[in-house]
């Protein structure tokens, strides 16, 4: 490896100059001197503190950290609440609305990213307009696209009132205080925010399909339905998989759009993991129910992304 | 060439010659899109310049009939904001700014220093380092946030001793300073993988060569790397100023009342259950709030997109 050669390199010139002396010693283990605090800030603050959170989990903590060990106590009550129906728990309905939002939001994220970039792969004019106007969602932060997504959709003001005085008298859309509902007008918002980004994604696999494979698919008489289906797609597979993980590990981390869309989530009716992990901890004073919860949401993620991380850096050393 | 300059610069350079028709179809479409994307924001402008009730009384499509910037002053100087007794989101603002600049220069220069070890002067084991720092970009904060609110309490604890002993707290306990430190370590990852796979692509030789002229490990730095890193910083600071600038579970977890940044002020604001809702006021400070980021995007769009792409494939 050329790496190992330049430090031999230097430390060879640092010898040659000061011998084996203290500044040579120093000079060797600068470098691991200076990645030092940020690795050991990562180790305790990362690492340290998940194990923390972990700990927390079987302890018998409310308002305050404790030490006193509960075992698996916190556990099975989110096991038994998972099943408690009538009426829901509130961790239930986080379990019911993370399948809905995620699901929403990554298929639609999926769709509509994928159906934008091939329409502006078709030698678009204009190209360079419409591109940053699919992607300036992405600037801005979840409460301010809550924030707007909650107007737009307010049926006393917003679309169905729109519609209304435009004479179209029977459109009714109330699901953004509807509570049965509130969590599908989240994904809608999610989904206006987060589906310009994967159609980037698909649009940088698109160009990086090498143009004479279409070239021939084309001479051999197939349609463009066709070259896509059975050619393109296949090719960018990869990228759905990109796409579906980085959807997959938003829609877990979803927080401020929540709060944000519903006002606050009234009576946790679009409770979400991490809602009922924030309301258990620093309102409800459950917070061994509520690191038992982060713990939930750590391992799912990690399951998902350490698995990605793995492959993906194996790839760039190939 | 990367897979974002594969989006941001390459023209379309081929696409089946379609008929009058399809074309048609297509430009429709893609033009129906770019509505459905634009329209929540043009509502938004339109919200704040109209009247109340103009907001309440009209179509939220409708024009502004009285022109009115006195929204954006009554959201910027005087709103009532939650509970708290500053009037406005003006020291808001500026909390969110003082937050967010220190905390990305330094999460950049620390970023740039461990990408520049890494590729290097790589040591045995710096694979598995770097892997770890990775991890740190895709914890969910759930899971760190009370052992950090219990770290901060110690801090802000001594701090307030320190104050007694010697009449200064040295920044600990302050609400800014704490959201410095929470945004520079959480983005260590971040700025260690940019930085990282951008100086793995750095000809080696100019570096041995710079060693052999007896240069040292902070001179090849300053003098070789970091006049040639601009697009890697630009992407960086751009990316670490837009995650910062919105982020709102630090905020609203570790900075309560008057020290709140920006995205927690603007979320208290609109979800007040007191008084009439002045939807203009609280667009206006939506727009104000989302102005930083959206200037950044429209002035470095191509450097935005980028960082986006390398924080999710490594592109």
């Amino acid at each position: 490896m050329t790496a190992m050669t330049e430090r031999e390199a230097a430390t060879a010139m640092a010898r040659r100059k000061l011998g084996p002396s203290l500044r040579g010693w120093f000079q060797d283990w600068l470098p691991r001197l200076v990645l030092a605090p940020s690795f050991l800030l990562v180790l305790v603050f990362v690492y340290g503190f998940n194990l923390w959170t972990l700990f927390l989990s079987f302890t018998s903590s409310k308002a305050f950290p404790t030490t006193n060990l509960v075992g698996f106590t916190n556990y099975v009550r989110l096991w038994n609440w998972t099943f408690e129906t009538d009426p829901p728990s509130n961790w239930y309905t986080a379990l019911v609305n993370m399948g809905l939002f995620g699901g929403l939001y990554i298929f639609f994220c999926l769709f509509l990213g994928l159906l934008l970039a091939i329409l502006l792969d078709q030698k678009i004019r204009g190209e360079g307009i419409l591109r940053p106007i699919y992607l300036y969602p992405l600037a801005l932060s979840f409460i301010v696209t809550g924030t707007a997504w909650k107007l737009f959709l307010d049926p006393r003001i917003g679309l169905e009132n729109a519609l209304h005085e435009w004479g179209w008298t029977s459109f009714h859309f109330d699901w953004v205080v509807d509570p049965q509902m509130m969590i599908y007008c989240v994904a809608i918002a999610g989904i206006w925010q987060s589906s310009g980004f994967v159609m980037a994604m698909f649009l940088a696999g698109l160009r990086g399909v090498d143009g004479e494979i279409l070239k021939a698919a084309q001479i051999d008489g197939a349609s463009t339905y066709q070259t896509y289906r059975r050619i393109v797609i296949p090719i960018i597979r990869p990228v759905f998989f990109s796409a579906l993980i980085v959807l997959a590990h938003m829609a877990i981390k979803s927080y401020d759009l929540v709060l944000s869309v519903t006002g606050k989530n009234p009576g946790g009716a679009a409770e979400l993991p991490s809602t009922f992990m924030y309301s258990y901890t620093f309102t409800r004073n459950q917070m061994a129910v509520g690191s038992a919860s982060a713990v939930i949401m750590l391992m799912t993620i990690a399951a998902i992304m350490v698995p990605y991380i793995y492959s993906e850096t194996r790839e760039q050393s190939r | 060439m990367s897979a974002a300059d594969l989006v941001t610069s390459t023209p379309s350079r081929r696409g089946p010659g379609h008929s009058r028709t399809t074309r048609i179809v297509i430009y429709g479409l893609l033009f129906l899109f770019a509505l459905v994307y634009l329209v929540p924001l043009l509502v938004m402008v339109m919200t704040s310049l109209k009247p109340l009730d103009e907001v309440t009384g009209g179509n939220m499509f409708a024009l502004p009939r009285h022109l009115t910037f006195a929204p954006w002053s009554m959201a910027w100087g005087e709103a009532r904001i939650g509970v708290s007794e500053t009037r406005g989101i003006s020291g808001y603002f500026f909390n969110s700014v003082k937050m967010v600049v220190p905390a990305v220069l330094i999460s950049t220069l620390l970023g740039a220093l461990n990408g520049y070890v890494l590729t290097k002067w790589s040591f045995p084991g710096h694979k598995l380092v770097f892997g770890m720092m990775l991890f740190a970009c895709f914890i969910p904060f759930q899971s760190v946030i009370i052992p950090m609110a219990v770290i901060l309490g110690m801090l802000g604890r001594i701090g307030v001793n320190l104050a007694d002993l010697t009449g200064w707290s040295f920044g600990l306990g302050n609400a800014t300073v704490n959201l410095v430190i929470v945004h520079v370590i959480y983005g260590l990852g971040f700025t260690t993988l940019f930085f990282r796979n951008y100086y793995a692509a750095f000809p080696s030789e100019l570096i041995k060569a710079a060693m052999i002229d007896g240069a040292s490990f902070f001179q090849i730095f300053r003098r070789i790397l970091l006049p040639n890193s601009t697009p890697i910083i630009i992407v960086t600071v751009i990316y670490q100023f837009t995650n910062i600038w919105n982020d709102f579970l630090f905020g609203s977890t570790f900075a309560a009342g008057d020290t709140a940044p920006m995205t927690v002020a603007l979320n208290n604001l609109v979800n007040t259950s007191t008084g009439v809702v002045e939807y203009n006021v609280n667009m206006a400070a939506a727009i104000i709030a989302a102005a930083p980021t959206l200037l950044v995007y429209v002035i470095a769009g191509r450097y935005f997109v980028r960082g986006l792409m390398a924080g999710a494939v490594k592109g």
